[in-house]
């Protein structure tokens, strides 16, 4: 296995350039573990842990640009204020030692249904930056995924970072899990209620093929919600976007959980992250 | 937080105090080694081919593409087996390597050796076998109508001669399961076999009974026992799940075909084949009561998965049989339990061994009677409670102290828990953000358990020690010598303590143990510091006596730091000049009171050594909506008879609470169509500190006349009570029957 280690980002797309079959590997929460059950065993990885810009963030005109390397670890303490959804969800990642090394652009290299990041990107509209020798390109999130973990992202590219609107409206995510700590979801969502554009943004993680989004739920919510006044939220109208989001997902029975059990379940945090989210922006209890 | 009331003792780090562990600081620095760390120079990695079915004919295996893998020194099938084709602890039926036939998905197949381990799990990738697959079964009552029997043991016993009909006032009766769970210890099965130039073989093990892996051994590889000798190696946990032989066949196999040294060493997956787990089961139960709750009878049905080979189930049947109605009074007992075999994975030895699985279907069916008769939980127990002289459904009287009132009566007089205080992480789902209370509902519940101590039914109990007295550098010093694996419970923190207590001597040494000196029996049954800190006990009095006969007088003397004292507390003599004769060194084995096979009709005889009685109240909050829980406290009191090392007794009360916490909750292997689907801990899962809620520890020592300084078996009572408590805890919060676990989300929150 050759093991190739890039020390600049001109000099990491070369690589992956002249090796497309190389697995990219930063925090290798993911990698390694595939690489220690034999599951897979690439003909090279693509160390990107010298690659000094990959942990960078900051703002990008209305956006803010988060590198692929930025760990969990550092949204939650740099970034709780800034991406609010996201760092819900890096609080469940794992144990404290892999959120010490795992990061978002590993999740979406992985793109597995079951990411923690995923439905928050997706409830946030974020872009994700795929960078090749061949040039940059911001693809949205809701576009990314286009399998169980498979994804836009062509041999060549790169993650190079991921974008979200610099100012963020009220984000929520929960996750359900069958221990209190380090735990795969059964299944989660996020929630994002833009108080300017009265858009509302959903993502559903591990209970589908891929990361989901809850369109007509999202549709439902934004027509209805009394953005205006703040009033309470109906609770017919929790129920009903409850509802919506359970009928969005396409779950199976797995050892974690049955597929009933996890429409019941987002249907319930559905409700939940809605009524903390209107809160957050004022809105009446 | 525990409390503690116990006499001073007087000799520094001897019985009675929490001396530190020998192998405390490595441990928690990860400096220890253990068997997964053994090496050797030139040493070859064995690995396994195991069946991908759970039943299947083995028409032909091909070696041809492992042996032509450049590394590869060995690849043997069952036809390499020099001697016994098969083992087993109670009945040799377990294949070393498959005979024709696979009855369990894991079966292992064929071995190889090379000097790589991934040369060799690259080779083991290679070997063809041909499979004729057959229909597994894997339903238990589906295996008992075909005869599949491993034992039945009925326990009947009548109020009044003749038979009584089962009749009373108030009858409740329910049905429980219990899902399959794993002993999940944190070291994989793993050793080194070394060559010796004898024509035997050395083994480097990581086990909980050496003379019972020595005899297993030996057999198979047609060598006398003494030249397979068996060395401790360090245990990374045990649970029960190294009783049963794994490695220890096939590494030395494999070691005596290549001559050279071979390690082997399971990945955690394959570890979840690689050992037996607890038996899953299924018990009916009908409770009769008069109307103030005193029972009058109970009535049973217990059947016990064994999985495809015996391994311990005779004895797990026996226990949930002997144990089935718990620590109550009950005049007419109609138990019957069954083990059975079928395709689905060996189930034998884990911590609890039956009594676990009984005492969740009999505490659920107190809290029952409980209900039907509009009482508290812990009233109607203590209406029920069992006394020292109570009559066991064997017709055992209960000898020692069963101190069952006292203990309910300390659980629940715990002050009870403050409210939640909003931190995240003590509500249900932890920091998954999946409540701020929303359908949040506390719940309280309680549960006492019965376990039996040492072995039973009339088996010769027995364990060896050799203890040596001598000068080292002008100073006396004790070497203890036994064959007792230390699998993490602290008995080599005990075995010196007892040496310090009786001898007098604070420097102890405790050799690592072996299979030259006499068989100490299994580190389980919660036996061992009874037996051989009993052993240890015995041979350090015969030294001691052998010493002080050198002085030459008749009055009373004792050894006290070093030195022979006499009653008036004038110095006798030194011990280092008394030793200027020579080493002293006794030899001791030592057994504990006879048992009484039972009656093959009647499940009547005095079949156990000791009872052990433990009662847990756990606090739990619930998102009824989610089902998620989240247990707040646990408050548990046992009777330990004498807490010989205070911290290490606590210690085992708080694992062993865990892993009855990880029943009720959350660790189960699925298994579906005999194949297991989660075998990781990805998916296995265990309890984290954020599961595990702080616990409420009351220790008493209630002395048992019969027993090393009246002590009690401590290391399964734990793990029995605390699973029926913890889901009599959500009972209460949802008001759902619940009659399996673990409990899982959708049973509360799909509930109809």
């Amino acid at each position: 296995m050759e093991f190739l280690r890039p020390s600049d980002w001109a000099e990491a797309l070369a690589a992956k350039a002249a090796h497309p079959d190389a697995v990219p590997i930063a925090g290798g929460t993911d990698v390694m573990v595939d690489l220690n059950f034999d599951r897979s065993r690439p003909a090279a990885l693509l160390d990107l842990t010298r690659v000094p810009t990959l942990d960078d963030w900051g703002t990008d005109g209305d956006l803010l640009r988060i590198g692929a390397g930025v760990t969990y670890r550092r949204l939650i303490d740099e970034l709780a204020g800034r991406v609010p959804g996201l760092a819900l969800a890096s609080r469940t990642v794992g144990s404290p030692q892999i959120r010490n090394r795992a990061t978002v652009g590993g999740n979406l290299g992985s793109a597995s249904p079951a990411g923690d990041a995923h439905p928050a990107l997706l409830a946030a509209g974020a872009l994700v930056e795929l960078a090749s020798t061949r040039g940059t390109r911001r693809v949205p999130v809701t576009e990314y995924f286009v399998g169980p973990k498979r994804s836009v992202k062509t041999p060549d590219e790169l993650i190079a970072a991921f974008l979200v609107p610099a100012r963020p409206g009220a984000e929520q995510f929960a996750k359900v899990g069958t221990r209190n700590a380090m735990v795969i979801a059964v299944c989660s969502f996020a929630l994002s209620l833009d108080p300017e554009t009265h858009a509302v943004g959903t993502g559903i993680g591990s209970a589908g093929p891929t990361p989901l989004r809850a369109t007509e739920a999202a549709d439902f919510l934004a027509a209805e919600l009394p953005w205006e006044t703040r009033g309470p939220v109906p609770a017919a109208m929790a129920n009903r976007f409850g509802d919506l989001v359970g009928a969005a997902a396409r779950p199976i029975d797995d050892v974690r959980g049955s597929a009933d059990y996890r429409r019941h379940a987002l249907a319930v945090l559905a409700r939940r992250t809605l009524a903390w989210a209107w809160t957050d922006l004022g809105g009446a209890a | 937080m525990s409390t503690l009331t116990r006499e001073p003792t007087t000799v520094a780090d001897g019985v009675g105090t929490s001396a530190p562990r020998p192998d405390g600081i490595l441990k928690v620095s990860g400096e220890f080694a253990y068997s997964s760390d053994l090496w050797a120079d030139e040493m070859l990695w064995g690995a396994t081919v195991r069946s991908p079915h759970p039943s299947a004919e083995v028409r032909a295996i091909d070696i041809t593409g492992a042996l032509a893998v450049p590394g590869v020194y060995a690849v043997l099938t069952a036809d390499d087996v020099p001697g016994a084709k098969r083992y087993g602890l109670e009945v040799v039926d377990q294949p070393v390597l498959a005979v024709d036939e696979v009855r369990y998905e894991g079966e292992p197949v064929a071995l190889v050796a090379a000097d790589h381990p991934e040369t060799a799990r690259r080779a083991a990738a290679r070997i063809k076998v041909e499979y004729a697959v057959r229909a597994p079964v894997t339903d238990p009552e589906e295996a008992l109508s075909r005869g599949d029997l491993v034992r039945h043991v009925p326990v009947h016993r009548f109020a009044s001669a003749g038979g009584d009909a089962l009749t009373a006032d108030v009858v409740v009766t329910g049905t429980y399961e219990v899902g399959m769970q794993d002993q999940a210890f944190l070291g994989p099965e793993s050793g080194l076999a070394v060559p010796a130039e004898d024509g035997g073989v050395d083994l480097f093990v990581a086990t909980q009974w050496l003379h019972v892996d020595q005899k297993q051994v030996a057999a198979c590889l047609g060598l006398p026992p003494e030249l397979v000798r068996l060395r401790l190696a360090g245990v990374g946990g045990a649970f029960g799940a190294r009783e049963d032989l794994s490695m220890q066949v096939h590494a030395s196999l494999l070691a005596l075909h290549t001559g050279k040294p071979v390690k082997m060493v399971y990945g955690r997956e394959e570890s979840f084949f690689g050992h037996v787990h607890r038996h899953p089961a299924r018990l009916e139960y009908e409770h009769g009561a008069d109307r103030s709750g005193k029972l009058v009878y109970v009535k049973a049905r217990i059947v016990l998965d064994g999985g495809a080979y015996t391994s311990s189930t005779p004895a797990v049947v026996a226990n949930a049989a002997t144990l089935g109605v718990g620590p109550y009074d009950v005049p007419t007992v109609v138990v019957d339990a069954y083990g059975v075999y079928t395709n689905n994975p060996p189930c034998g030895a884990m911590r609890g061994f039956g009594a676990v699985q009984a005492c969740f279907a009999y505490e659920s069916q107190m809290d029952k009677l409980a209900a039907a008769i509009g009482v508290d939980p812990v009233e109607v127990r203590r209406r029920n409670a069992m006394t020292t002289g109570s009559v066991m459904p064997t017709g055992q009287i209960v000898s020692g102290p069963a101190p069952v009132d006292e203990l309910l009566a300390l659980v629940r007089d715990r002050p009870l828990p403050p409210a939640a205080t909003g931190d995240p992480r003590e509500r249900p789902g932890g920091v998954a953000n999946t409540t701020r209370g929303e359908a949040v509902v506390r719940g309280v519940g309680y549960a006492i358990g019965i376990k039996n101590v040492c072995f039973s039914e009339g088996f010769d109990d027995f364990s060896t020690a050799r203890v040596r007295l001598s000068v080292l550098g002008g100073e006396p010093a004790v070497l203890v010598h036994t064959a007792a694996a230390e699998v993490g419970q602290g008995l080599v923190t005990v075995q010196a303590q007892i040496a310090r207590t009786e001898l007098g001597v604070s420097r102890v040494t405790v050799a690592t143990a072996d299979t030259s000196v006499g068989s100490a029996g299994s580190s389980s049954a919660s036996r061992q510091t009874y037996m051989t800190g009993g052993a240890v006990r015995a041979a350090c009095q015969a030294v001691r006596a052998t010493v002080l006969a050198r002085v030459g007088r008749t009055d009373a003397l004792s050894l006290v730091d070093g030195k022979v004292v006499a009653s008036d507390g004038s110095v006798v003599a030194s011990l280092v000049d008394l030793l200027g004769e020579g080493d002293v060194e006794e030899i001791v084995e030592w057994r504990h009171k006879p048992t009484r096979p039972l009656d093959p009709e009647t499940g009547q005889g005095d079949a156990h050594v000791q009872y052990a009685f433990a009662a847990h109240r756990a606090v739990v909050d619930v998102d009824t909506e989610l089902g998620l829980v989240r247990v707040v406290e646990i408050a548990t009191a046992q009777d330990v008879g004498k807490a010989v090392n205070p911290q290490a007794v606590v210690g085992q009360i708080q694992g062993g609470t865990a892993q009855g916490l990880g029943l009720a909750v959350m660790e189960e292997i699925q298994v579906v169509d005999g194949v297991i689907r989660n075998p990781s801990f990805t998916d296995y899962l265990i309890p984290t500190i954020l599961d595990m809620p702080p616990m409420e520890v009351d220790v008493l020592e209630r002395g048992d006349p019969d027993a090393p300084y009246g002590l009690r078996g401590v290391g399964e009572p734990p793990t029995i009570s605390s699973t029926p408590a913890v889901v009599a805890a959500i009972r209460a919060a949802t008001g759902l029957a619940l009659t399996r676990v673990p409990v899982r989300p959708d049973h509360i929150a799909l509930a109809p």
